[in-house]
């Protein structure tokens, strides 16, 4: 007897691939855990042995090279209400820092 | 059972020969819908390993660094408040520091010139450690080729470079310049004493808002910016919710959201008079169904293992290279990095569950009210 062609086999075996490569990227992750990890620790000695604060992802102004520790007005650096003049600014929001440059009176609103 | 998976595995023919009788259609759908899931993902992946790696890597960063303010603005500190700091009960060690910017006017760059903390990586003078960043940026292509900065026309000032930090930490060094303390103060003309801001290190780290709490009290024009708060910085940074994420990810479930009430609305009266003729030819409401549902899994199924298997060698075998000019804004110098390959299996779990689920009730739900109705009315 003639088995008529059927379609599901070819889809289910891309199905079957897909989910291979998608477990072999987590296993991926898993695999290359070592060798992140001692990488991440070396960069991690690094940032304390330079006093490093923040990432150099955005190295256009000094408020997105260091967000933590800019004054808290240079977002706004024309205008309190001024929009932003650096594109990454629209990324990366303003910092909300419990620092002097708020008036804040109530100890309890520092928000530790 | 055996009855069971033919009778899936003949719905499952039945409905990939429905779906290819509108192929361009139907392959447009996953493709489209798949390349929502890549964006979604990649973003995901992108988010996740950053946040992974700035976790890591910043947690050993300054305890407690000091600012002093003026009119609102970081102005230099005076060697003294170094004492006064280290004097505060608590207080292990204070230190100040020099570092500052940068603006390279031959290429438009901004470097970030510091002194490093410990005294074995101060490079001797007339020396200075880069970044990768920073003679990418430069063109300087052989090694050892000098860096010439220039502070105003007319001016020269040679660095020899020492050591170029590789691309693994680039993340954190890409636009660093290390100068040794003399050379920094030579550069930027800053008289001895003077510092721009002042690192301390604590006993106890549960005593860290406390003695905040008293320095500023004992200080009040000094802003005090701890370790936590650098990391509430970063989390807000790469929140779900707001920053990096929120563009692309509004963009997507928009997107999605289009997908979802395109096909909720209705079914077309194609599809109507199809599922009328297999009622009228014997199936049943459950069979009906069932064929809905192994439409919905396998468009979305399909689309979600797509999308998240190209997001992922997106991110982290091509580094995340479409995001890149997204990131770099204006910038001259973006680090050449490497993401340290991080899954967040909660949020895998939650982008599945948002592409999978709601395109198949999506599905399904139109048709539950045709294929209970009256085949002959239905096909009317």
């Amino acid at each position: 007897m003639n088995m008529p062609r059927r379609r599901s086999g070819p889809v289910f075996v891309g199905f079957g691939v897909l989910g291979a490569a998608l477990l072999f990227e987590l296993y991926f992750v898993a695999f290359a855990g070592p060798a992140t990890r001692a990488r991440l620790d070396r960069e991690a000695g690094l940032v304390a042995d330079l006093g490093l604060t923040d990432i150099a992802l955005f190295t256009e102004a000094r408020y997105t090279r260091h967000p933590s520790l800019a004054d808290l007005n240079t977002p706004f650096q024309d205008h309190p209400m001024a929009f932003d003049h650096f594109p990454s600014g629209s990324i990366m929001p303003v910092p909300r820092l419990p620092g002097e440059g708020w008036l804040i009176f109530q100890p309890k609103e520092r928000g530790q | 059972m055996m009855t069971w998976a033919r009778r899936q595995r003949a719905l499952a023919d039945y409905t990939l020969a429905a779906l290819s009788r509108r192929k361009g259609k139907n392959i447009a759908l996953v493709a489209i819908f798949s390349l929502v899931v890549f964006a979604l993902s990649s973003a995901m992946f992108f988010a996740a390993a950053l946040r992974h790696e700035t976790t890591v890597v910043l947690r050993d960063a300054p305890e407690i660094v000091v600012q002093k303010l003026i009119m609102g603005r970081q102005d230099l500190i005076p060697g003294d408040v170094v004492e006064t700091i280290a004097g505060f009960r608590g207080v292990t060690s204070a230190k100040g520091r020099l570092w500052g910017y940068y603006y390279d006017r031959i290429n438009g760059a901004n470097y970030t010139v510091m002194v490093p903390d410990d005294p074995a990586l101060i490079p001797p003078v007339g020396y200075v450690a880069v970044g990768e960043g920073v003679p990418r940026a430069r063109g300087l292509a052989w090694e050892g080729a000098p860096l010439f900065l220039s502070r105003y026309e007319g001016d020269l000032k040679r660095f020899d470079v020492d050591r170029t930090f590789s691309r693994d930490s680039a993340l954190m060094t890409a636009d660093l310049v290390l100068m040794n303390p003399q050379d920094f103060r030579a550069f930027f003309d800053i008289p001895e004493g003077l510092y721009t801001d002042v690192v301390a290190t604590v006993r106890n780290q549960n005593e860290v808002a406390t003695i905040v709490t008293k320095a500023s009290n004992a200080s009040p024009q000094m802003r005090f910016v701890t370790r936590a708060d650098i990391e509430r910085t970063y989390q807000k940074l790469f929140d779900w919710r707001e920053g990096l994420l929120v563009v692309l990810a509004g963009a997507g479930l928009l997107a999605f959201a289009i997908f979802a009430a395109e096909k909720a609305s209705g079914l077309s009266a194609e599809e109507a008079r199809e599922i009328g003729i297999l009622k009228a030819v014997g199936w049943d409401t459950r069979d009906v169904i069932a064929m809905k549902m192994w439409e919905g899994g396998l468009v979305s199924l399909g689309a979600f293992l797509i999308g998240t298997v190209a997001g992922f060698a997106h991110v982290f075998l091509f580094d995340g290279v479409l995001f890149a000019p997204v990131l770099r804004g204006w910038a001259v110098i973006y680090p050449d990095f490497a993401l340290a390959p991080h899954i967040d299996g909660v949020q895998l779990m939650t982008l599945a569950l948002l592409t999978v689920v709601p395109y198949m009730a999506a599905t399904v739900v139109p048709v539950w009210r045709t294929a209970s109705g009256d085949p002959d009315a239905v096909m009317r």
